[in-house]
């Protein structure tokens, strides 16, 4: 097994392409020069880990997948990544795309020619990566980052793997999870148990008189294969992948295979989201998943703990679903490109004053005036419909929206003196009310002031005490019924609109003109509500902030300053790489790229003690050489050389010598030792010559130019000839 | 290389917790507490004397930080003082529970010492509001960069609500500060929790460095059957407490038995403060222990059923109650006011705290069979009433703290917050059973403790390779995953003997090679040595050992030859 992993090394390197990228994207700062052919590994220095590290000597990156419905929020993008021989799973999100063509139960009428039968999932494209080659540790940015992973839990190759993720982000995942399989038992409920054969929709003809529909859903994702849609995971796998979390705050340094130290910063975009920093022995990587630099609900992006690392993985996609709106302002920045190329130029210079522009540049609070705009836009809009007498519905699952939302609707509701109320129907809304109340280390700073100054961190425990809002987890909720007052404000899953309250209420309300359904942007919206036809209902779409901007991406990267910038394919013509100091590399769904090592040199600590039992020996007037006998320990992403605990009698003699040894300066060094010798007769074989010692025993001395032979029998004399050409030859 | 370690208070005492550690050239002030016995100079650590032993013009260039553990006064209550009066302008670190409840603490004994004792004001309200605006929250694990050299992490300590151990580390010397800890759990809190860290120093309290306590069921049992015979009796209890901490944990208790007892004798709060403060509670549950956390959203531990609204008049109502007052120990406020009016009748309970600092009223009591308590030449009281003395106590015992030096194993320790004979029979123990240089300086005292530190320098992937290779057994990447890699530091290390030369070049940084690449350095061939017998002059048979040698020196470089 290490024979081919150690030939496969050879051919990697040895790769056309893998040497041009090198040298296209070679900066004075990565040197990198492809070695000599690797060796060929003799069968006993050859271990496992040798191999390992020198097969996966470069960084590799595979993206999995980019988004797969609902946008990049609900299902951020996914990556492998290789780095010394070790497999990193980013985020695994689960894809809800293929919802869209169940139709929801209880049914009605023809269902829109929707699938009727218990709802499959796309496997995630990390299921197969896992299979593949394993995976030795997942990084997890968000809760919808870790939606997949239960579907992984039982592979073979996810055994070991532990899962890294912030507690927070750990905690709403669950409840997420537990959440979808709840919902998902509905159709259970209806239909009977899915069994694990095929179901009947999928066969031959019954599949192809779905192909239209389903078309959209197959083409904009090549390669995928309806008849590979699975079952749901179960609570049991939920509980498995939940025992491989492994929690951690922002700012937790964690250690992962003694080499690796992992560490989790906020994003800004979600409570609990991440972006990771992975530093390996030989270089530090950044995987950036969407964020945002100032939040009104998480902690802001804290992008300054990330400058200096080598590489960033820039996974940020939001900027790609909403290109079209961001469109016509991309094509303004086009005309003043020159223009504003030199400012931008100087705002990368590292002088103090252009980079706290920089930083006030990202983040000035524009992206969060707006976000409270559209959000009171949305208020507004359900305050017109409440007036008119209608209800509304929201399904929306975006924690942070919800939780401004509800914020903004009581403050317009409290001063246009309405009253109605506001429900939050979920599996899980009360936990998630409560829990929101009591994780101020995971809040933005103005909402930890709340703390301080002993306010709730949220609006909606007032709304809770004022009776305002009414937490249940069911519909048939003991309870519902009496507190039910219609024109109403219902908060519930799910946004595919294919499962929870949504389904029923949708139903309810569908035909009144008065009443509104808030969506958000980014899944196909006719297809969504294609079993509620015909509509009457008020559809108000709406999208949310979800990442960087396209325009503040290149004064990022100057902040970040990193040597290499792994960019999507799609955001290639939208960064200037003009007179960057960074190099980049573009990905693309389903392919793999390769980033060359970045130092060559590994970095250890050796401890001081070592250090001063050296015996340095000067081999000419610059260079110095000691032999070095020490433990190799590895801890905290540190190799240390500590004292060897057995220290070696022989230490002080040589045991590697270099150059010609000068029989001439034998003999005399010989003789010092109290021998008697002398050259031999017969010196006649070219380049040999040979020293014959006859006191105090007999010995021989041969030496050629690469080789001295000591023929001796007597332990100690041969142990005083050994010395004396130690004298007269390079050595240590 | 040393870490310099001045302490400034609770040196061979308890209060006025103050050490300032110089790490590696940084200076980290552990804590800045005041002592509540003394009411002159002695009440603050001495911060003038160590500023002149610094030869430094000011503390903000003295000192790199403040790190506070705790919200006990004896932990913080010289912090407002430090920096509104002695003018610190640098950080200030502490955990979010001590950040947002330590105003409450710092207001509450302010008001206490003004009113009652009409003790010169020491600082303000606003003195103590802009003093905390300057507080940096910590969080639980996170690595803190105070700055370029020099870093910071909080451990969970149990005790109290947000109380911390702190981890220091600048260069390659790096210590631990325990606070008041607790090893065991408690109603409210989980026990103390850390890596195993590789320690040059660990400073740790000592309260009970003599004493193992038994179960605390028992205990707690104890008191509240104390409690129950009290006011079955018709008798008043009074639990003298501060606002925060034990409150919270006697009152979820008491609240608990109350419900099960179906008892319907109000408790009291002193002061509307303690209320408020449940609120910071609920949001700072996650502080608390598992079993709070995870039941936290279907009942809140500090919803308090039985507590009632209390005015000060109540204080002169008949009937048996239970009222938590502050401060604790008794040394002046509210608790003193209900202590002259109860403690006249036998029928009354008083509880103490398990722990009373010199000079207290609480003290007083403690030590025996008090009939008469004098404060000043116009005021007797006497006492009659019961006095039960808690004995569970938010901090470790000796066997606690035995189990975490033992656990951490640091280089050295040093005794802090804790009585001169005890810690004397405790560092005993630690020389000799763990084998640890320990020390217990006095206030002012300081100790200067060696550390190690490592050379960086960079060598090959080769003899990284090649030292894992020598280790012949699994690869590094299959041991370290049955290992497990946790967050401490010694789980998931590697260890190799391995072999290499140094090279050392003018104008270049050493660099360590394996035997062949120094050849390749070098630019030139091996030359090789070989032993053969005698006799077998003219036969290729090689003595074994050297052969071996050369082989084992060679590994990596035969496929060149
Ligand atoms: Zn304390």
């Amino acid at each position: 097994m290490c024979r081919d992993s150690a030939r496969s090394t050879r051919k990697s390197r040895l790769e056309p392409n893998s040497l041009t990228r090198s040298t296209r994207h070679a900066t004075p700062r990565a040197a990198f020069a492809p070695k000599e052919a690797p060796t060929d590994a003799s069968p006993l220095a050859a271990s496992e880990h040798a191999a390992a590290l020198r097969a996966e000597a470069a960084m590799k990156l595979t993206c999995l997948s980019t988004s797969g419905g609902g946008g990049s929020y609900h299902s951020p993008a996914s990556h492998v990544l290789e780095l010394e021989g070790l497999r990193f799973l980013l985020d695994c999100p689960i894809d809800l795309s293929a919802l869209a063509v169940f139709s929801p139960v209880p049914l009605t009428g023809d269902a829109g020619g929707l699938i009727r039968a218990v709802p499959r999932y796309w496997s995630p494209a990390a299921a197969a990566a896992a299979r593949e080659g394993g995976v030795d540790a997942v990084l997890v940015s968000s809760a919808t980052g870790m939606l997949g992973l239960p579907f992984l839990t039982r592979l073979p190759g996810f055994v070991n793997t532990k899962i890294y993720v912030t507690e927070v982000a750990a905690r709403i995942g669950k409840l997420m999870m537990r959440e979808l399989v709840e919902m998902h038992r509905a159709f259970v409920r209806y239909y009977g148990p899915d069994t694990d054969g095929l179901p009947k929709w999928m066969e031959g003809d019954k599949l192809n008189g779905l192909a239209s529909m389903l078309q959209k859903l197959v083409t904009e994702d090549e390669g995928k294969d309806l008849t590979s849609l699975m079952p749901l995971y179960s609570p049991g796998n939920i509980e498995e992948c939940m025992q491989k979390i492994q929690p951690v705050k922002y700012g937790e340094e964690v250690c992962f295979n003694g080499i690796f130290m992992l560490k989790a910063s906020s994003s800004g975009l979600e409570l609990g989201n991440s972006v990771w920093t992975i530093k390996g022995p030989r270089a530090s990587i950044t995987y950036l998943p969407s964020s945002v630099f100032v939040s009104a609900h998480a902690l802001d992006f804290d992008y300054s703990s990330l400058k200096e690392n080598d590489v960033i993985l820039f996974s940020d996609l939001s900027s790609l679903n909403d290109m079209d709106e961001d469109n016509e302002k991309l094509d303004e920045h086009a005309m003043n490109e020159t223009d504003s190329s030199l400012c931008h130029h100087s705002v990368l210079r590292d002088d103090g004053a252009d980079a706290d522009e920089t930083i006030t540049f990202l983040c000035n609070n524009d992206d969060i005036t707006e976000e409270i705009e559209r959000i009171s836009f949305i208020c507004s809009c359900i305050i017109d419909a409440i007036k008119s007498g209608g209800s509304v519905l929201i399904p929306i699952g975006r924690l942070g929206a919800i939780l401004l939302l509800l914020e903004l609707i009581s403050e317009t509701l409290h001063s246009s003196s309405i009253k109605v109320p506001i429900f939050m129907i979920s599996e899980t809304a009360e936990e998630i009310i409560a829990f929101t109340n009591a994780l101020p280390e995971w809040l933005c700073k103005s909402r930890q002031e709340k703390l301080f100054s002993g306010e709730a961190l949220f609006g909606h425990m007032e709304l809770l005490k004022e009776g305002k809002l009414f937490l249940f987890p069911h519909l048939h909720s003991k309870g519902l019924l009496a507190a039910w007052k219609e024109p109403c404000i219902v908060l519930c899953p799910h946004w595919s609109l294919r499962l929870g309250p949504a389904v029923h209420l949708l139903r309810r309300w569908h035909a009144d003109k008065r009443c509104l359904l808030v969506l958000e942007q980014g899944n196909d919206a006719e297809l969504s509500l294609k079993p509620f036809m015909p509509l009457a209902i008020q559809v108000l779409e709406c999208s949310f902030l979800s990442g960087v901007r396209v325009a503040k991406i290149d004064s990022l990267l100057g902040v970040l300053n990193p040597k290499f910038v792994m960019l999507p394919e799609g955001l290639k013509s939208r960064c200037s790489v003009k007179k960057r100091p960074w190099s980049f590399l573009y990905y693309t769904k389903g392919k793999t790229i390769e980033l060359p090592n970045l130092r060559e040199d590994f970095e250890v600590h050796l401890a001081h003690n070592v250090a001063l039992g050296l015996q340095p020996r000067q081999l000419n007037e610059t260079t110095a050489v000691a032999r070095l006998r020490t433990d190799l320990l590895v801890s905290s992403g540190q190799y240390q050389l500590a004292a060897a605990e057995k220290q070696s009698d022989r230490s002080k003699r040589h045991l590697l010598h270099w150059g010609a040894v000068d029989p001439d300066r034998l003999l005399p060094a010989l003789q010092e030792k109290g021998m008697l010798c002398s050259f031999a007769a017969d010196d006649n074989c070219a380049g040999e010559r040979s020293v014959l010692i006859t006191s105090p025993v007999d010995a021989l001395v041969k030496i050629t130019s690469d080789r001295t032979v000591i023929y001796c029998d007597d332990e100690g004399t041969s142990k005083h000839i050994y010395d004396a050409l130690c004298s007269v030859c390079n050595g240590i | 290389m040393a870490i310099e370690c001045l302490v400034l208070g609770a040196g061979q005492e308890v209060g006025k917790s103050c050490v300032v550690a110089t790490i590696a050239g940084k200076r980290v002030m552990f804590d800045c507490g005041m002592h509540m016995g003394y009411h002159d100079r002695r009440h603050y650590p001495d911060f003038a004397r160590a500023l002149a032993a610094w030869g430094a013009l000011d503390f903000t260039s003295a000192l790199s930080c403040v790190v506070i553990t705790h919200f006990h006064l004896d932990h913080i209550g010289a912090l407002p003082y430090f920096t509104e009066v002695c003018g610190y302008h640098g950080p200030i670190y502490m955990t979010y529970p001590t950040k947002a409840l330590a105003p409450f603490m710092l207001e509450d004994y302010r008001k206490v010492t003004m009113d009652q004792r009409g003790e010169a004001e020491q600082y303000s309200y606003e003195d103590i509001l802009r003093c905390m605006k300057k507080v940096i929250p910590l969080d639980l694990k996170q690595t803190v960069q105070v700055d370029k050299d020099l870093v910071i992490r909080a451990y969970y300590a149990g005790h109290v609500l947000g109380a911390a151990m702190i981890y220091a580390k600048a260069g390659d010397a790096a210590m631990v500060y325990t606070g008041d800890y607790n090893m065991t759990p408690d109603r409210h809190l989980g026990a103390a929790q850390i890596d195993r860290l590789k320690l040059d120093l660990l400073i740790t309290e000592s309260t009970y460095a003599k004493t193992i306590r038994d179960s605390k069921h028992a205990r707690e049992r104890e008191f509240l059957k104390a409690v129950h015979k009290c006011v079955s009796g018709g008798g008043k209890v009074l639990i003298p407490t501060f606002a925060l901490g034990r409150a919270q944990e006697l009152c979820m208790l008491l609240d608990d038995y109350w419900e099960r007892m179906n008892l319907k004798i109000p408790i009291y709060f002193s002061a509307g403060l303690t209320i408020q403060a449940n609120m910071y509670y609920k949001m700072l549950i996650g502080w608390t222990s598992q079993k709070i956390k995870d039941s936290h959203a279907v009942h809140n531990s500090f919803d308090f059923k039985h507590v009632c609204h209390f005015e000060r008049s109540f204080i002169n109502n008949p009937g048996p109650c239970v009222l938590f007052a502050t401060p604790g120990m008794i040394s002046g406020g509210f608790s003193l006011e209900a202590f002259k009016k109860w403690a006249p009748s036998e029928k009354n309970l008083i509880t103490l705290p398990g722990y009373c600092v010199a000079g207290t009223v609480g003290h007083k009591l403690m030590s025996g069979k008090t009939t008469k308590i004098v404060l000043d030449k116009d005021t007797h009281i006497d006492v009659r009433c019961q006095i039960h003395q808690l004995a569970f106590s938010p901090h470790t015992d000796s066997k606690g703290i035995m189990d975490l030096t033992e656990f951490l194993s640091p280089k050295h320790v040093i005794l802090v917050h804790g009585e001169k004979p005890q810690m004397a029979f405790l560092k005993e123990r630690i020389e000799s059973e763990l084998g640890m240089p320990c020390f217990y300086p006095a206030n002012n005292e300081s100790v200067s403790i060696p550390t190690t530190h490592t050379l960086k320098m960079s060598t090959t992937e080769r003899f990284i390779t090649s030292c894992a290779a020598e280790q012949g057994k699994q690869s590094l990447r299959k041991r370290n995953l049955i290992h497990g890699t946790g967050a401490s530091e010694v789980n998931g290390s590697d260890e190799a003997a391995a072999e290499g030369v140094l090279v050392m070049e003018k104008h270049k940084a050493p660099k360590i090679l394996c035997e062949d690449e120094l050849l390749q350095v070098l630019g030139m061939e091996r030359h090789l040595v070989q032993f053969e017998a005698m006799g077998s002059s003219r036969i290729e048979a090689a003595v074994e050992w050297e052969l071996k040698r050369a082989e084992a020196a060679d590994l990596g470089s035969e496929e060149n030859e």
